[in-house]
């Protein structure tokens, strides 16, 4: 067989970092293949440049044998190549349909835009590959594993042969993934090509015939999936062992840090997302919240941290009713919080670190003394924030988002825990960071909980909620519908209660 | 790891410099395709803006141009297009110069009166527009459209024979203002440094206004808590809600920022040239305006820059006509092309300056390693 994708000698620099360092990558036609590194490591550059984003300073590339430079991602798209990113990019106002015609639009004579041909076409797409989508749907309407295969129909939708992921999984719970993999075999199986990238090697190894690791902007290996373990791959990419997120003795105390009672949230339609929900977390606790996405979790974060709505119910934060406070108030009374996704609610994209740094923190030493900002203090925190976290960048100065996503995650990460909250809200806390850096952010939160940092823990990561959490509480439509002792479940059987499949009836 | 700061500064100017100098060219070319002599034109162009007299001329016209730059760039920085500087400035002048007309009081505060009225008149008007938008999710583009039309269609237009008081006037509007209420002239401020301004010039005392409102934008947006809040707004509402900014509430400081700066477009007129408001009464700057805050990139210094070009500009016109040298339409040809051509410099000035620091992080590298 040709071979699909052959890069020699890519080189990519940015201001104070080079990216791509002299990288070689053969990608086999119909194969999938795997690409691991740390954060920071260059993996989305390369998948950037691959795809006409962003163009190398030197090297090579040959796509079906034949040299290509590409100017822009129209140049790809017409040699083949298609990308997911790591951050999604669909429009949230549009539809599902015009999501995925925005800048391929088929049109009529006379300019106007062929919906009904645009309708067949996507029709088409989605039996041939087995990726059900509804194409009215509003986008903003949509969960992530949704959204997720408008992104990959959008792309197949241009005729891509040569499919780009970058960290598709990052997004997913245990049974999306498994559905993602399905449709990728299928798609292998019709003839595609596929890259992609993760950080999770269990996956990796499951899905991927070969695996290229990259450190530093260099690539290390490329090796057979089937001849490695996943020791094997975090030895090759950092050097060091595969980490597990057992907790240690608990610190539990039964002081209450955050209560909710009886919660009850609607959505714009008047239906009921959070059904009567009461929880609580103590000082030196962690509470994990299992759930496939969609179930709640989004509102009922949103009604703690005070950007949501609540239609009745209570929320007390260290014994103090917070129902109604306004978010400003709840952030100085100490509720500190990882949004779920990072550049929706986390970052100014277009804003230096240092002023990332003080969103969420700003009325407060370091970062601002009266009504004045305090550069001086901010910039010095942001430097502890980069040393303590691992932020890999050139200088606090660069915007965020020059930053890889993984040490995106770390930055936000890094300044909720030096901002030294009572209560953490942290939503997939090391979503896209790399096993290394996945390690000592369960460490900072374990340290923070011995120092009595009460935490409610969502994620996707079954084996961080259940290696982490003190409790797991299932939640399923809008309701708690399971407590569940960490040390007694695994991942499989978690996965069923999150499901609905095994319902339990020590409701809480 | 910075580059040379002369190749920063040269780089900062460079966008507008070649902007200013392709619309040098089109000009050019129109001049010459209409029968007039370029050459000549910008001859007379150059000449006459060298003049003390014309600088002063310049000076006046770009005072009220910031102020509405400014006006304007509160509204871009938090995302919100306010159309409404027209309607604020005018119903303000109108109202102050009233108020103004109908009172007597020692000279300070009279004018205190005369601007903090038009500040608070221009303030809540413009805040109807954030009112608008906080409750009712109403577009501020349409809303202050409309609030342009209700302000000097139906209130001015209808109050204005009120306030007349000599019907028989030829020039209609509200009574002169007593002399306490005037702006004394800064034109001794120039003679420090220059001779004395003939011709009956004035510079007016309003600029000093312009001056401080350009430092405490800058200062408030870049270095306040407030500032941050707002900003970051404008980036990332979203972000900016979930660390503790309140939306609404910048939206309404914003929108009554606005409006208060838009009050005090009109102020050249009221205190310092014709003490009243009549049917002479200077209009289209709010418009301007946004192009000075799109030429000035919404930052204090660039919009003082991009004022006194369009003031410089202005006063040409005046010049060309009656030196009969060419079309004063050309002016305003002028300052379209260079706004057009801005917009495409500063795009081209970024990918150079990506380029340079690249290039410079290679050299690191290569040096490291
Ligand atoms: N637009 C940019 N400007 C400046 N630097 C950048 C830019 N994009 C990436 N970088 C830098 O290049 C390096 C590689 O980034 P890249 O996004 O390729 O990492 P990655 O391997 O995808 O990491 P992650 O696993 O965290 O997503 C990082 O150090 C990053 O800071
Ligand atoms: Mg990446």
């Amino acid at each position: 067989m040709p071979t699909a994708i052959e890069l020699t000698g890519i080189t990519k620099r940015f201001p104070g970092v080079i990216a791509n360092d002299n990288v070689n990558l053969v990608v086999e036609a119909g194969e999938i293949h795997a690409i691991c590194g740390e954060n920071g490591a260059g993996k989305s550059t390369l998948m950037k440049i691959l795809y006409g984003m962003q163009s190398p300073d030197e090297g090579v590339m040959r796509v079906n044998g034949r040299e290509v430079s590409f100017s822009s991602p129209t140049d790809a798209i017409a040699e083949g190549i298609g990308m997911v990113h790591q951050h999604f990019m669909l429009a949230g106002q549009l539809s599902v349909l015009e999501n995925v015609i925005l800048g391929s639009e088929p049109v009529k004579s006379g300019g106007r835009i062929d919906f009904d041909e645009a309708r067949r076409h996507l029709a088409e797409v989605s039996e041939a590959y087995g990726l059900t989508v509804d194409p009215g749907d509003l986008v903003d309407t949509l969960e992530v594993g949704e959204r997720q295969r408008v992104e990959i129909i959008k792309v197949l939708f241009r005729g891509a042969r040569i499919l780009i992921l970058d960290e598709p999984t990052a997004v997913l719970v245990p049974q999306e993934v498994e559905e993602l993999f399905r449709n990728l075999r299928e798609l292998k199986e019709g003839g595609a090509t596929i890259i992609f990238i993760d950080h999770k090697l269990q996956e990796v190894l499951e899905i991927s015939d070969r695996i290229t690791v990259i450190r530093r902007g260099k690539t290390v290996a490329t090796v057979n999936a089937a001849d490695v373990s996943a020791g094997d791959l975090a030895e090759l990419m950092v050097g060091s062992e595969l980490p597990t997120p057992d907790t240690t003795e608990s610190t539990v105390t039964d002081q209450l840090a955050l209560e909710v009672l009886d919660l009850v949230v609607l959505d714009n339609d008047d239906r009921t997302v959070v059904d009567n929900v009461s929880l609580t977390v103590h000082k030196g606790e962690i509470v994990g919240i299992a759930g496939i996405e969609g179930n709640g979790q989004t509102e009922l974060v949103d009604a703690i941290i005070g950007t949501g709505p609540v239609m009745s119910g209570t929320v007390r934060l260290l014994g103090n009713d917070i129902t109604l406070a306004p978010v400003r108030k709840r952030r100085e009374a100490g509720i500190g919080y990882v949004p779920q996704d990072r550049h929706h609610e986390g970052l100014l994209l277009d804003a230096p670190l240092w002023e990332n740094a003080a969103l969420g923190h700003q009325t407060r030493a370091p970062y601002s003394h009266g009504p004045w900002m305090d550069r001086a203090g901010a910039r010095r925190r942001t430097e502890e924030i980069r040393e303590e976290f691992d932020v890999r960048t050139p200088s606090v100065d660069v915007s965020a988002r020059a930053l890889s996503g993984g040490n995106q995650q770390k930055l936000i990460i890094g300044r909720e825990m030096t901002a030294d909250p009572a209560v953490l809200i942290a939503a997939h806390p090391t979503r896209g960071i790399d096993v290394g850096a996945q390690a000592d952010v369960w460490n900072t939160i374990r340290k923070a909980r011995s120092e009595g940092l009460a935490t409610l823990l969502i994620s996707a990561d079954l084996d961080e909620l259940i290696g982490l959490s003190d409790t797991i509480v299932v939640m399923f439509h809008g309701k708690l519908v399971a407590t569940l002792d960490p040390a007694e479940i695994t991942p499989r059987s978690l996965g069923s209660y999150m499901t609905g499949a095994a319902l339990q009836e020590d409701v809480r | 790891m910075k580059t040379p700061l002369l190749r920063r500064i040269g780089l900062t100017v460079a966008a507008p410099l070649t902007a200013g100098l392709f619309a040098l060219i089109v000009s050019a070319l129109v001049l010459e395709a209409s029968g007039s002599p370029a050459v000549e034109t910008f001859r007379v162009m150059l000449e006459n803006g060298l003049k003390l007299e014309t600088m002063v001329d310049t000076l006046n016209r770009a005072t009220p141009l910031f102020l509405a730059g400014v006006a304007a760039a509160i509204g871009f920085r938090m995302n919100l297009f306010n159309i409404g500087v027209e309607g604020q400035y005018i119903l303000a002048g109108f109202l102050a110069a009233w108020i103004g007309a109908s009172v007597v009081l020692p000279g300070p505060l009279h004018v205190g009166l005369i601007v903090v009225s038009a500040m608070v008149i221009g303030g809540l008007w413009s805040g109807i527009a954030g009112v608008l938008k906080v409750t009712r999710g109403v577009n501020e583009v349409i809303s202050t459209i409309m609030l342009n039309f209700i302000a000097t269609g139906a209130i001015v237009a209808g109050l204005l024979p009120r306030a007349i008081e000599d019907p028989t006037a030829t020039n209609q509007g509200t009574p002169t203002i007593a002399e306490s209420g005037w702006l004394p002239n800064l034109n001794w401020v120039l003679e420090l440094v220059t001779r004395d301004i003939t011709k009956g010039r004035k510079l007016t005392g309003v600029i000093a206004i312009a001056i401080v409102v350009g430092v405490i934008y800058h200062v408030v947006l870049n270095r306040t808590r407030i500032g941050f809040d707002l900003r970051s707004s404008g980036m990332n509402p979203f972000a900016a809600r979930a660390g503790g900014v309140p939306p609404k509430k910048m939206v309404m400081y914003a929108m009554i920022a606005t409006g208060m700066v838009a009050g005090l477009v009109g102020m050249p007129e009221i205190l310092s040239d014709n003490h009243a408001y009549d049917q002479g009464f200077i209009q289209g700057l709010g418009f301007a305006g946004i192009a000075v805050a799109l030429l000035g990139r919404n930052n204090a210094p660039g919009m003082a820059f991009a004022a006194l070009l369009f003031g410089f500009l202005d006063s040409s016109s005046a010049v060309l006509q009656v030196r009969s040298t060419a079309s004063s339409e050309i002016v305003t040809i002028m300052q379209a092309v260079i706004l057009l051509a801005a917009v495409v410099a500063y795009e081209i000035v970024n990918r150079i300056r990506q380029r340079d620091e690249v290039q410079r992080a290679s050299l690191l590298s290569g040096a490291a390693s």
